[in-house]
């Protein structure tokens, strides 16, 4: 699938397209198909996203998985730093980026 | 070609286009003429004293060539028109009005009320240039 | 240290506005992105992968309490309570909002500091020699030169669109602790046989997926000219460097195509023009602030005993301190690299500390070093034994200068978004790993760079590791031999690469073999250098 990802642009927080507006859960998001040129300029246009672009994720029982390992890090955060991730109770989040 | 939106000068504009360095070779009459990034400003130090109107083109904002042909055209005493034109933004006018640009013809048209504030942004300056503004080292030093 | 005057302090105050103003016309979609992007990078913003993330600049490394208080509570206020203090003697923040940017320049710039060109196409903050005004073996403090740099390269209107980044150093002695030969401008203080001083330029160093050691184009710069053939170095650089190509388009490739000599005749043509434009600062001005470094009033007839009973203090003592050109001082370094801990990271309450205890153990003064850590350069030995159990109550009293565990590394893919792999985690294994051995092993500068732009310094590491993308899998090449000082040397990589593990396995590899193999007195880099690659390759791969 084709997934839309980007930073908010006044907080620079990760950000990923979920249809109808900017989540800040890689799960959320969901298959723009071919649409991804289109979202891209309308939401950059209105700022309501920043340096936004598509990647090739899958979808499975766990959820969605970006399918570069530098996507999988910016959507969970600093695999060094677990307690700044998304997931800070989980001691083993860092293991699914890798 | 885009209008002169900012100018220093108090003489009259050049009417003649400015002609493209290798034709201005050929030309003995032209007065005016186009500085591309890759040109050497140095070719036309022998000509300076028929040259009324020098452009330097910034084709792109970050190519940063035409800051140093603009100043070793003032440094060898041109003191004609030198225009920047091209990719001219808001935020690079103050360092090319130090490099003795008095001429500015935007691409795209400046918000005036942003250039004007961009001009006038910093009091002071460190280093000397041919703008005639005394650095703060002399400053400081009376 | 230097103090703002009412221009200086006018200047970082008019920048604060001009970002202001920048953030706004942003926000409100004046300019796009494309057009702000540079305009904030030349002041330290960065979009990163997680969030902004400001770099601020803290010219040649130096700090007063004061400022380096107010490093930690913008750690505290604006970000996540952290820090990460950088190779280029930078800090930078990793958790920045755009919205806040301003009023952290403005809090910056109430301390005297910005992040003014510490990105961008433009001359960088000029790095220096930590232990500058403290070393014993220093011809002058390099520091007022560096000061003079960071005037004259401030907003210098023609050098601000160069074709890439330009960073200079500026070091005055014959040990190198600040790579100077690894800039695009290294200078040396020097003074000649008539004992004036000058300037020796090294032009067209650098590390990147270039590297290379800068050759020295002219040995003596008159010090009253030496502002003026910067100007020309620079100048030849931005008419002549390459634009075509972003990888190609640093000054050591321009010195390498050009040939050292040639680059040199033009430099010497357009100084020679330039010394008819009258730019040099005038010589009071160099005065004025040499006299702002004039060492701090030391007491005089101290004692050079130290009580070295708690073996733990004395171990730090033998690790971490150098000797002072005061009789009764040390300098000592605080080193930011705990055992597994995350390398040049320090808590807001950390760096409060720190400044803090300059205040009281060391004339208000501190340095950044280019190895990620901290250095209190005036402590008076009578005092560092207390200096010391503040330091180690607080998870700073780690003794492993210059030792294996002293591991410079950048962020890496857990916050840099050029990074291919991962830095950190690789970092914090191998001084697990070796934590027991460290001392036995001894001097051993080991750096890490998450890609090829070597902001880990991979190619100056007597150990040097290299994070690179292998099909979408981090993967770790291996250097042997780097080195950064006076003797610089470029590491060579040892074959095949490894993944986290095995890197960690193969550094320990090649430590054990340095062990197996030492020599009286020597260190990992000599019995490198002494034995050559095949044998460690053998040991490693065999």
């Amino acid at each position: 699938m084709k997934i839309l990802t980007g930073n908010d642009l006044k907080t620079g927080a990760v950000t990923w397209w979920d249809g109808v507006q900017w989540s800040l859960h890689v799960e959320d998001a969901v298959d723009v198909g071919e649409h991804a040129d289109t979202i891209l300029a309308r939401e950059q246009a209105a700022r309501r996203v920043n340096a936004a672009y598509a990647i090739d994720a899958i979808k499975d029982e766990a959820g969605v998985r970006p399918a570069h390992i530098k996507d999988r890090i910016r959507a969970l955060g600093p695999t060094v730093r677990p307690d700044l991730t998304l997931k800070p109770a989980d001691p083993a989040a860092g293991d699914w980026v890798i | 070609m885009a209008e002169v939106q900012f100018r220093f000068r108090g003489d009259e504009p050049v009417a003649d286009p400015a002609v493209t360095v290798d034709s201005f070779g050929e030309q003995s009459n032209a007065s005016a003429v186009r500085l591309e990034p890759g040109d050497d400003a140095r070719d036309l130090l022998p000509h300076l004293d028929r040259l009324q109107l020098i452009e330097v083109n910034f084709p792109v904002f970050g190519d940063g060539r035409g800051y140093s042909a603009a100043r070793i055209l003032r440094e060898a005493g041109y003191d004609g028109e030198l225009r920047a034109v091209g990719e001219v933004l808001v935020d690079q006018i103050a360092f090319m009005r130090r490099c003795g640009f008095d001429a500015f013809a935007p691409e795209v048209p400046l918000d005036p009320a942003d250039a004007e504030a961009a001009f006038a942004r910093y009091d002071h300056v460190y280093q000397p240039t041919t703008d005639g503004r005394a650095p703060i080292w002399n400053l400081r030093h009376g | 240290m230097y103090k703002y005057d009412t221009y200086d302090q006018a200047m970082v105050d008019a920048r604060v506005e001009e970002f202001r103003d920048q953030v706004r016309r942003r926000l409100e979609g004046h300019i796009t992105e494309d057009q702000f992007k540079p305009l904030r990078l030349m002041n330290g913003l960065y979009l990163q992968l997680h969030a902004y993330m400001l770099r601020v600049a803290i010219p040649y490394g130096t700090l007063s309490s004061a400022q380096m208080r107010m490093l930690g509570d913008i750690a505290d206020k604006y970000d996540r309570g952290y820090g990460h203090f950088t190779t280029r003697q930078n800090i930078q923040y990793n958790w920045i909002k755009l919205e806040d940017a301003p009023d952290i320049l403005a809090d910056l710039a109430s301390v005297e500091m910005h992040a003014i060109q510490t990105s961008g196409n433009c001359i960088r903050n000029t790095t220096s020699d930590q232990y500058a005004g403290a070393a014993a073996d220093e011809v002058v403090d390099p520091r007022p030169y560096a000061e003079l740099i960071r005037q004259w390269s401030t907003f210098h209107p023609e050098f601000s669109f160069l074709p890439r980044k330009f960073k200079m150093a500026v070091i005055a002695s014959d040990i190198d602790r600040a790579a100077m030969k690894l800039h695009d401008i290294g200078i040396q203080i020097v003074k000649n046989e008539a004992g004036e001083i000058g300037a020796a330029f090294y032009v067209g160093g650098g590390m990147g997926r270039t590297p290379m050691i800068a050759p020295c184009i002219n040995p003596f710069v008159p010090i009253d000219q030496f502002i003026t053939y910067s100007e020309a170095c620079l100048r030849v650089y931005n008419r002549h460097g390459r634009r075509d190509n972003k990888y190609k388009a640093r000054i050591k490739i321009l010195v390498h195509e050009l040939g050292k000599d040639e680059y040199t005749r033009q430099v010497e043509e357009e100084f020679a023009h330039l010394l008819t434009q009258n730019i040099e600062p005038p010589l009071a001005e160099l005065e004025r602030i040499k006299a702002m470094f004039a060492d701090p009033p030391f007491e005089t007839g101290l004692s050079d005993e130290l009580d070295r009973s708690d073996p733990d203090f004395a171990l730090w003592v033998d690790n971490n301190c150098l000797a002072h050109k005061q009789p009764g001082y040390i300098a000592a370094t605080i080193s930011l690299k705990p055992v597994g801990g995350i390398p040049g990271d320090a808590t807001g309450e950390q760096i409060r500390l720190m400044g803090d205890l300059a205040k009281q153990y060391s004339f208000d003064e501190l340095r950044v070093t280019h190895a990620q850590n901290i250095v209190l350069p005036h402590v008076k030995k009578a005092d560092l034994y207390a200096l010391w159990q503040v330091l180690d109550a607080n998870g700073l009293g780690t003794a492993n200068l210059d030792l294996v565990g002293d591991i410079i590394a950048c962020p890496g893919l857990d916050y840099c978004s050029l990074a291919n792999a991962r830095s950190i985690p690789v970092a914090q294994k191998i001084s697990q790993r070796l934590a027991g051995q460290a001392q036995q092993i001894g001097e051993l500068k080991l750096k890490i760079s998450g890609c090829i732009n070597a902001c880990g310094h991979h190619h100056a590491g007597h150990i040097g590791i290299l994070g690179v993308d292998k099909k979408g899998v981090e993967n770790y090449q291996l250097l042997l031999g780097g080195c950064e000082g006076a003797d610089t040397s470029l590491g060579q990589i040892t074959g095949p690469g490894f993944d986290e593990d095995g890197i960690v396995d193969a550094v320990e590899k090649a430590t054990s073999f340095y062990l197996s193999q030492r020599q009286d007195g020597e260190r990992f880099l000599d019995t490198y250098r002494r034995i050559g690659m095949p044998a460690f390759k053998e040991a490693i791969y065999g």
